[in-house]
């Protein structure tokens, strides 16, 4: 065998690590494991076939989530930087991809924060079940005081601000606090509580009455539902939202791994941790919808709000209201939200973080105080006040439905089709990995990239001919159409800043010669990687 | 419950949740790789902050 040629000198630089593999597992699960995973998914089966959702929704996992997974650890660590910087060193026109990831997260911390906070309120509201006599009303009346749709008001909400301030000052500590103390610590100690917590409020849910005619309802399969395009495209949409891709998050995330680290193993422990997580949380819900269903006398079919946050600011507090024990199980239940919400929101928060520390030579102290500062500031003034279920609803649309997408497909655009990283990032999986996804993957990405492209066109014509929720057209414009232009801005104008960081002496590892690949990355090559007899 | 539903409930908690037993026995029994090539090794530092 001959001799492994040398990694070039300058290869590493300085920068924080996780303190092992579980750290990185149970971080980036917590990622994962959100808002999205308790109220989104029991409500995508129950509309799209039942238990035959499931077929589709694991097709999806096999076929898009977990390949586009590989592709952002493998950029992530090979690339070794925030979003931005890793594109970047992908292709020389490609940091502003990163920048867009960047910018969606900016956007989506400012609302999932305030989500959090009424969660954090409903978890005290629980001791004394104060919103037990009129769920829908006291939501939407008394804790919101929700004012006129399609408008914008200034009119604060005190018992909305207060929470929501809490939640921005615990959030800038665990990010200021760095890593390894701050961001690792946060998922060691939550994503176990938070598991077991779950497990506690589903067991206690799979006791109460009408519990099966729930689960029943939940996994009754319709296979007709299989021959309708769009179920499919619900669960592909279902995975690629759930499993925070796209976000930059797993980019950011993997950037911080060793680079003597197994990659492929653990993404898999993370995918698979993810949907158990989800279908837990299915069984756990429509348990508890059963018992409501049966206590007001109506199928599970016929009760209102089974999904978003009306699924867990009405509908539960409904439930709870009714069940032996109420209070006890809905602060468990409030307290996962906010346990599940926070683990989510500090990752997206570090993706926005990790950027500016490596574009303007920040330390993570001072990027959580500035991403923090003005973050808190802008989400206070949008979603504090009496209409910031609107806004909140209408930014989530047009950040999540099209923003996302488009940084799904920007991605795999400039890694495997302009960059043409595709084998160079492949064989890195290999190199490093226990498991090789081999070329079938590259396949898989980029057919995930026609799927994205064609949900992004349909989504993007319906919101442009049909607007969205019944809102006035300016303020679709102005709020939905309007993210998009923001997102896109930094997108375009990121890139222009210079760089105070030095970014040039970077040589990823393994080299494209360990990897059996000529050193031109436009350069054909014919010969093949076997990472357990490099030549 | 009808069959069917338990049929897909249990087919269901056997893919997702053996998916994750699989993934994590996997991982556990080699952890790392450890054929891989000579260098990587990183310059460890403590939280920045």
């Amino acid at each position: 065998m001959a001799e492994q040629p040398a990694a070039p000198a300058h290869t590493h630089e300085k920068r924080e690590h996780w303190s092992g593999q579980t750290a990185f597992i149970l971080a980036a699960i917590g990622s994962a494991v959100g808002l999205g995973n308790i109220w989104r998914f029991p409500g995508q089966a129950y509309e799209h076939g039942g238990g035959a959702f499931m077929i589709p929704y694991l097709i999806a996992l096999v076929t898009a989530g977990i390949p586009i997974l590989f592709l952002e650890h493998a950029i992530g660590h090979r690339f070794r930087g925030s979003a931005p910087l890793a594109m970047k060193r992908v292709h020389k026109h490609a940091e502003g991809v990163g920048w867009l990831h960047v910018a969606i997260c900016f956007v989506i911390g400012l609302y999932y924060t305030a989500i959090i906070a009424w969660a954090l309120s409903y978890f005290f509201f629980s001791f004394n079940l104060s919103y037990a006599d009129d769920p829908a009303g006291f939501f939407t009346g008394d804790y919101l005081q929700l004012g006129e749709a399609g408008t914008f008001s200034m009119s604060f909400v005190p018992q909305v601000i207060i929470p929501l301030v809490a939640v921005w000052l615990i959030t800038i500590v665990i990010l200021a606090l760095g890593l390894h103390t701050g961001v690792e610590r946060l998922n060691i100690i939550g994503i176990p509580v938070l598991v077991a917590t779950f497990l506690v409020i589903v067991v206690r849910a799979l006791f109460l009455d009408g519990a099966g005619d729930g689960i029943e309802a939940l996994f009754t399969p319709d296979f007709a539902a299989l021959s309708d395009p769009q179920v499919w495209i619900a669960a592909y949409g279902q995975i690629f939202f759930s499993l925070s891709l796209a976000y930059g998050i797993m980019i950011t995330y993997a950037s911080y791994r060793r680079r003597r680290s197994n990659l492929t193993a653990p993404g898999l422990v993370v995918a698979f941790g993810n949907s158990s997580f989800e279908l837990l949380a299915g069984i756990g819900v429509f348990a508890t919808l059963g018992f409501l269903a049966s206590q007001q006398g109506v199928g599970v079919g016929e009760l209102d709000g089974i999904a978003g946050p009306f699924l867990s600011f009405v509908t539960f507090p409904a439930t709870i209201a009714e069940m032996p024990g109420g209070a006890f199980f809905g602060a468990l239940f409030f307290a996962s939200l906010v346990l599940a919400g926070l683990t989510s929101l500090v990752s997206v928060l570090q993706v926005v973080s990790s950027a500016l520390q490596d574009k303007l030579n920040l330390k993570p102290r001072t990027a959580a105080l500035l991403v923090g500062g003005v973050s808190a500031v802008l989400s206070i003034i949008g979603f504090g006040t009496t209409t910031g279920l609107y806004l909140l609803d209408t930014v989530d649309q047009w950040s999540n439905q099209l923003g996302i997408v488009a940084g799904a497909i920007t991605m795999i655009a400039a890694a495997v089709w302009i960059g043409r990283r595709g084998h160079e990032l492949e064989r890195h999986l290999a190199a490093v990995s226990t498991l090789r996804p081999g070329k079938a993957w590259l396949w898989l990405v980029s057919a995930v990239a026609l799927l994205l492209i064609y949900m992004f066109v349909e989504k993007a014509v319906s919101l442009a001919i049909d607007g969205y929720g019944g809102y006035p057209t300016w303020y679709v414009v102005v709020f939905g159409w309007g993210t998009v232009l923001f997102l896109a801005l930094v997108a375009c104008l990121m890139p222009l800043a210079r760089w105070r960081r030095d970014i040039v002496h970077f040589h990823p590892w393994p080299t494209r010669e360990q990897l059996n690949l000529p050193a031109d990355v436009g350069e054909r090559h014919t010969e093949d990687y076997d990472p357990r007899s490099p030549s | 419950m009808s069959t069917s539903a338990v049929v897909l409930l249990a087919v269901s908690i056997a893919l997702v949740w053996g998916g994750l037993a699989v993934s994590i026995i996997v991982l556990a029994r080699r952890p790392e790789n450890d054929h891989m090539p000579p260098g990587g090794e990183d310059t460890v530092v403590p939280d920045e902050v």
